[in-house]
Parts: C-alpha cells; structure tokens; sequence
C-alpha cells in the first residue's frame, strides 16, 4: 500500500501491466526520454525501453491510426494524445475505424487499445489544453469512454482498459493529476467498467459527476447540511444506469455536474435516462450544472466557466427547495 | 532494359554569413542595407530582451505557460523583413521577432500567453494570423489566404512559419500537395529547430534534410543557415518572387536550434546534452550579426548599451500595456462566439452566468431565491 498521486497510480497500472503482458506498448508524443509532459510515463522507458515505450512522430492521426493496426495484430497497444485539445487529427482513426472495426469485421478483426489522453481545464494552460469532449466520443458507438476521479480508481480501471477486448479512451483529469493522494494497493486489482461509484451515501439528493469536478461537488455537499448521495460515475461510456436508478428512486432529486459545455453534453444523456427509468420517481426536474455554450475561455476566464462549489450549492438548494 | 533513373534532384543550402563571420560579400551586397542591419540587430535585441522579462513573468507568477524564441530570432525576423506589409504572415507560436517587425505591438503576445484572448485580436492591416497551437495545421490556412490573393488577382502571398515536428503531421503534407498542384503562392517555412519537446529531429523526418520532403510535391526548396540573416533574407525574397510572379510555392528549411526549453513547462536537461545546447550557443544569430556590424564600424559597445536600454523600456511598457489592460466582462465569452446570439438558451446563459447554476428555467425553479 502506498500514498499515491492520481499520476502516479497511473504509472503504476502501467508498469505492473507491461510486466505482466508484453503485448502491452506504449507511444505517443515524449512519452519516452521524457516521461511525458505531466511524467506519467516517467521511467518506463528505462525500465521497458525504446521498443515498448515509443517517442513517435508528432502526429496524432499516426500514432492512433498505427495503435489500430498494432491492436488488430494483437498487441495491446496505450497510445498516448498529449492533451484532449489535440485528439482533432486522430478523431478519423478513432471514429472511423477503431471504433468500428469489430462491427464492420463481424469480430474478425478487433482493437484492443486504451488511448491515454488528459482533459479538462483549472490549470491555467494554454489554449486547447483545457477541453472536455468526453460527450463527442460518448456519442460514437464502439468506444468505450473512463475518467477516473481518484488516485484509487486510475489504477484499477487502467487494468482493466488496458485488459478490455475493445477500444478504451482513458481520460485523465489533469487538475487532480497532483492535486490529494489515496492509498493505493500495490497488487494488482481492476475496477470494472461501467460500474459507478458511489462516493457518499444520502437520502435528499443525488449529485451526478465525474473526472476533476467530483472534488468540487465533495466540497459543495460537504457544506451543505443536506443528505446528499454523491454518484462518481467513473465510466462515461457505458453508463451504469443501475446504480443511477437505486439511488433516484431513493432521492427522487438529481443534480448533475459536468466540465463540458451544457448542449449535448453528458449531462443531457443522464437527465434523459433518469426520465425514462425514474421519471414516477422524481420530485423536481433534473438539474445540470456545466460548462457553458462557449468555447472554453483561455484560462483568466476559465475559473468563471467552470463549475464551482457556489454553482453546485446553488443547484442543490434550488432542487432541494422544489 | 537497363535501369534508368527516373528522378534525380540536390538541394541548395544558403549560408551568406556564418558563425565564424565569413561573409559571401557576393550573394549579400544587395539584400540588406546598413540602416536597415542596424535596425534588424535592434529588433533582435528587444526579441531577445522581451524572451527574457516573458520567462520571468511566468516564473513569478504573472503570466501562463511561454515559449522562448531565444535562438531563432533570425528565422522569423528575416523572412518578415524579406516580405512585403501586406503580406500574410501565418506564424506557429515561435516568431515573435517577425512579428514584431511587422508591427504586431509586444503586448499582443504578452496577453495571449497570460490568457486573454484580446492578444488575439490582431488588427488586419497586419496581415498576420494568431499564434496557432495545436501543431501543423496552419500551414492549410496560409495556402488558403493565398489562394484567394490569387483568385482575387492580389499581389500579396502568405508564408507560413512551423517546426521540424510539424512536418510530421497530414495536415503539413496536404497544404504541400494543395499548393503545388493547384498554383499557390505561399511560402512554407520550417524553422528546424531540431527538437520537437524531448523529441529529436531524426523522429520526424530520416531524410538527410527536411527540405526535401518539398521535392516529393513538385516545389521548390532550398535549406539555409536559419541563424544567418542574410540567408533567410535571400531565400525568402527568391521564394517570394516565384510565388508572386509564377504563382508557386517554396518550401524552406531553416536550421536553427532553440536554447531554451520547449516551453516555460518543459525541462530540456533531461533528454538534450548540455554540450549540444553549449555548441549551438555560438551559433547564436545575434552574436555574428553584432560581430558583422562592428566589422563594419557601424556597432560598439556604447551603442550596444543604448540600444539594451531602449530595448529594456519598449519591453516594460509593453508588459506595463499588458497588465493594465482593463479587465474583460465576463459575458465576453458569449459575445465573440457568434456575429449575433439569437439562441435564447444562450442569452439565458449569458445573463445568468453567476446568478445561477444554468439547469433550470427559471419559470421551473419560482419557488426558489435566485441565490448570488
């Protein structure tokens, strides 16, 4: 058991899997040498070398397009998109193929690849480091879509990503990259996908969310003086709708919190969802608290786009009150 | 049958005064005059100033993430001053002396690096478009820009500034196929810096040079001395001229190194060799251009001063610019996103952005203070 940083359980899961399997090659943009922009490949390349930890050309179509012929040749390839902002060239691969090779092969053909990528803002990075497209590939049949919100889960869903028959995007919420450490087993062990988690237990209200913003929904609940559920959804894609629906039907109120902007986000899936399974259950309209219909301002705004506690606290009285 | 040879090509390399301060008075008579080298000299020298106070403003806190220009200051600085004003300049984010050159006031970098999207908004007689981030796409938008010069029988043509690590993205490989299949006069520029982050040039590209990759589309390309002024300056007027008299683009390789780091983010002791970086320092643009202009009695050490201290003012001011800016609304986020916002789901967004948690209609949540 250690205490460890969401980075540094992330590397972790890594080096126990390339130990375990060598199938399991890693590439990407100075992922290598380097030990990626945020270290979270530090020391694999010593340790595995240049043939299992991959300094590529820059260039995101590449390094997905060649993870889909690795994954289809049986490796289990963990390409790496340095930030979510430069996922725009390696969307063909990614939509187009890996995430309908299965389908269109019948099952003769698969790609079994976690594509490691960081996400969200609060950090005051440049521009186009700090987006959250999880709803785009959400919205792709085929893939498979993970955010971790602790150092605890990024361990155990990396294994289970990197184990998973199918195409994974493993999005990494690079403001708690750093940000509070866990204990954190050194066995191996997986956390499934597609399973939520619930983080704390109540009986007025659900709260809905995932990646970097369950921190600020912890704070919000922790100063409100209502029973609240906390429902950390971990899996994006697919959706663990039952544990979403044991704890409405208890609530009968939802708030949910998201990064994205608030049109077509992940957030609309949820409400629609919760209409259809708990809709007799519900004793207010589901509320969303988002990003907004922008683009993601550079960061002196950035604070003013994000949900914040005030945000969250102001939707859970608001639906509390009903 | 025998074989033939189907193809065969050289690639020039341009160098008119190198590091040792050989100069080929032949090839650089004409270029640049001596008003003018003193001028470029004093425009590198405030770059260079401003790569300073912008690395420490990060470093204390004032400002975001930075990319220092320190080592390329020839690359950008020429081809701008090769070029006419109303040229496009489509830089990537390392030109800072080009742009200056032109006219971009210093601020303008200053903001988009402290996160304000106003450095951003680059008035047009500039002709120059945003520092892009995300690597290589820009070089499309050039091709563009100076298609429809062409179309519109305009006489400006755009060159496009991108590193070594770039020519490994499509989208570099189809603005090439575009601009020599279709008659394009854009200027591609590689500012081969060798280091893309942590990632050496041979990553990218396993052919002896760079500028070949412009052989396979059908263009001109040449390599030159990217720390020689000179060089950049003629190989940029020569591909300015087949681009505005015959409609036909250049590709050009500038070798150059960048001293610093990849960004105030990066730390490039731990994958470059100190001796690398200590060998390159002397090949540092800034150190022949001084040395030719004292050859040539037009430079010494009490104008070097005079000209550190002007350059030490320009730069505060600028930073002073910058950070007196007035604070922008908040509802400027909504504001720039379309010419008009006719979405009442936005409007209601706009207006509400901190009185309310955005979810609910209001006519859903009457039962409820709007809490602040």
């Amino acid at each position: 058991m250690a205490n460890l940083t969401l980075v540094q359980a992330i590397n972790l899961a890594l080096v126990q899997e390339m130990e375990k399997d060598d199938r399991v090659i890693i590439l990407g943009e100075d992922v290598g040498l380097n030990g990626g922009v945020f270290r979270v490949t530090e020391g694999l390349h010593k340790r595995f070398g240049g043939d299992r930890v991959v300094d590529s050309p820059l260039a995101e179509s590449g390094i997905i397009g060649t993870s889909v012929g690795l994954a289809m040749a049986g490796l289990r390839p963990v390409p790496e998109i340095q930030f979510e902002g430069f996922l725009g060239p390696a969307y063909d691969q990614i939509c187009t193929h890996a995430a309908r090779m299965r389908t269109r092969t019948r099952g003769a053909l698969t790609v079994p690849m976690t594509i490691r990528v960081p996400v969200g803002g609060g950090i005051h990075a440049p521009e186009l480091h700090s987006d959250s497209p999880e709803s785009i590939y959400t919205h792709t049949p085929g893939l498979k879509v993970v955010m971790p919100a602790s150092p605890y889960d990024a361990k155990g869903l990396l294994i289970s990503a990197i184990r998973d028959p199918d195409p994974v995007i493993y999005f990494e919420p690079k403001r708690i990259y750093r940000a509070f450490r866990e204990e954190v087993p050194e066995d191996e062990y997986t956390i499934p996908i597609g399973k939520a988690r619930v983080v704390a237990e109540g009986e007025e209200m659900t709260v809905i969310s995932w990646g970097a913003s369950v921190v600020q929904c912890m704070s919000a609940i922790e100063k409100s003086d209502r029973s609240i559920e906390l429902i950390d959804l971990r899996t994006i894609s697919p959706i663990d709708m039952e544990t979403i629906e044991t704890s409405v039907k208890k609530t009968g109120r939802v708030v949910i919190v998201h990064e994205a902007p608030k049109t077509c986000g992940v957030g609309a899936e949820l409400s629609a969802r919760i209409m259809e399974h708990c809709f007799l259950y519900l004793e207010a309209p589901v509320q969303r608290v988002t990003g907004f219909d922008t683009i993601m301002p550079y960061y002196k705004l950035e604070l003013e786009y994000l949900p914040d506690t005030e945000r969250i606290s102001k939707a859970i009285d608001e639906v509390a009150v009903y | 049958m025998p074989i033939t040879k189907a193809f065969t090509t050289e690639i020039d390399y341009v160098s008119i005064l190198d590091e040792h301060g050989n100069f080929d008075a032949q090839l650089g008579s004409d270029l640049i005059s001596n008003d003018e080298l003193v001028q470029l000299y004093e425009q590198m020298l405030t770059s260079r100033r401003f790569d300073e106070v912008a690395f420490k403003l990060q470093r204390s806190g004032r400002m975001g993430t930075y990319p220092q220009n320190m080592g390329q200051e020839a690359t950008s600085l020429g081809a701008a001053f090769a070029l006419e004003p109303h040229d496009w300049l489509v830089p990537c984010y390392r030109e800072n002396t080009g742009l200056f050159h032109r006219g971009l006031p210093m601020e303008y970098i200053l903001l988009h690096w402290m996160g304000d999207e106003r450095g951003n908004q680059i008035p047009r007689e500039l002709f120059m478009t945003p520092l892009a981030i995300p690597i290589g796409t820009q070089m499309l938008h050039a091709t563009g820009l100076a298609w429809a010069s062409k179309y519109r029988g305009e006489s400006n043509i755009a060159c496009t500034f991108f590193g070594d690590g770039a020519t490994s993205e499509g989208d570099f490989h189809e603005a090439m196929n575009f601009a020599a299949n279709l008659d394009i006069p854009v200027i591609f520029f590689c500012q081969n810096n060798h280091w893309a982050i942590s990632v050496p040039g041979h990553i990218q590209c396993s052919a002896p040079t760079v500028a070949q990759r412009g052989v396979a589309y059908g263009m001109d390309c040449v390599q030159c001395d990217g720390n020689d002024i000179f060089a950049v300056t003629k190989v940029v007027k020569d591909a300015a001229q087949r681009a505005r008299d015959n409609n036909r683009p250049t590709f050009i390789e500038a070798v150059t190194y960048r001293l610093g780091d990849h960004t105030t983010a990066d730390d490039a002791r731990r994958y470059r060799d100190e001796e690398e970086v200590e060998m390159w320092k002397t090949r540092d643009p800034m150190i022949r251009m001084r040395d030719h202009l004292k050859s040539l009695n037009l430079w010494n050490d009490s104008k070097e001063a005079a000209a550190t201290e002007k350059a030490e003012t320009l730069v505060a001011e600028a930073v002073k610019r910058a950070e007196e800016i007035a604070e922008q609304p908040v509802s400027e986020i909504f504001d720039s996103m379309y010419n008009t916002i006719d979405d009442p789901e936005m409007i209601r967004q706009r207006q509400t952005m901190r009185t309310s948690s955005i979810g609910q209609d209001p006519t859903q949540v009457e039962s409820t203070e709007q809490v602040n």
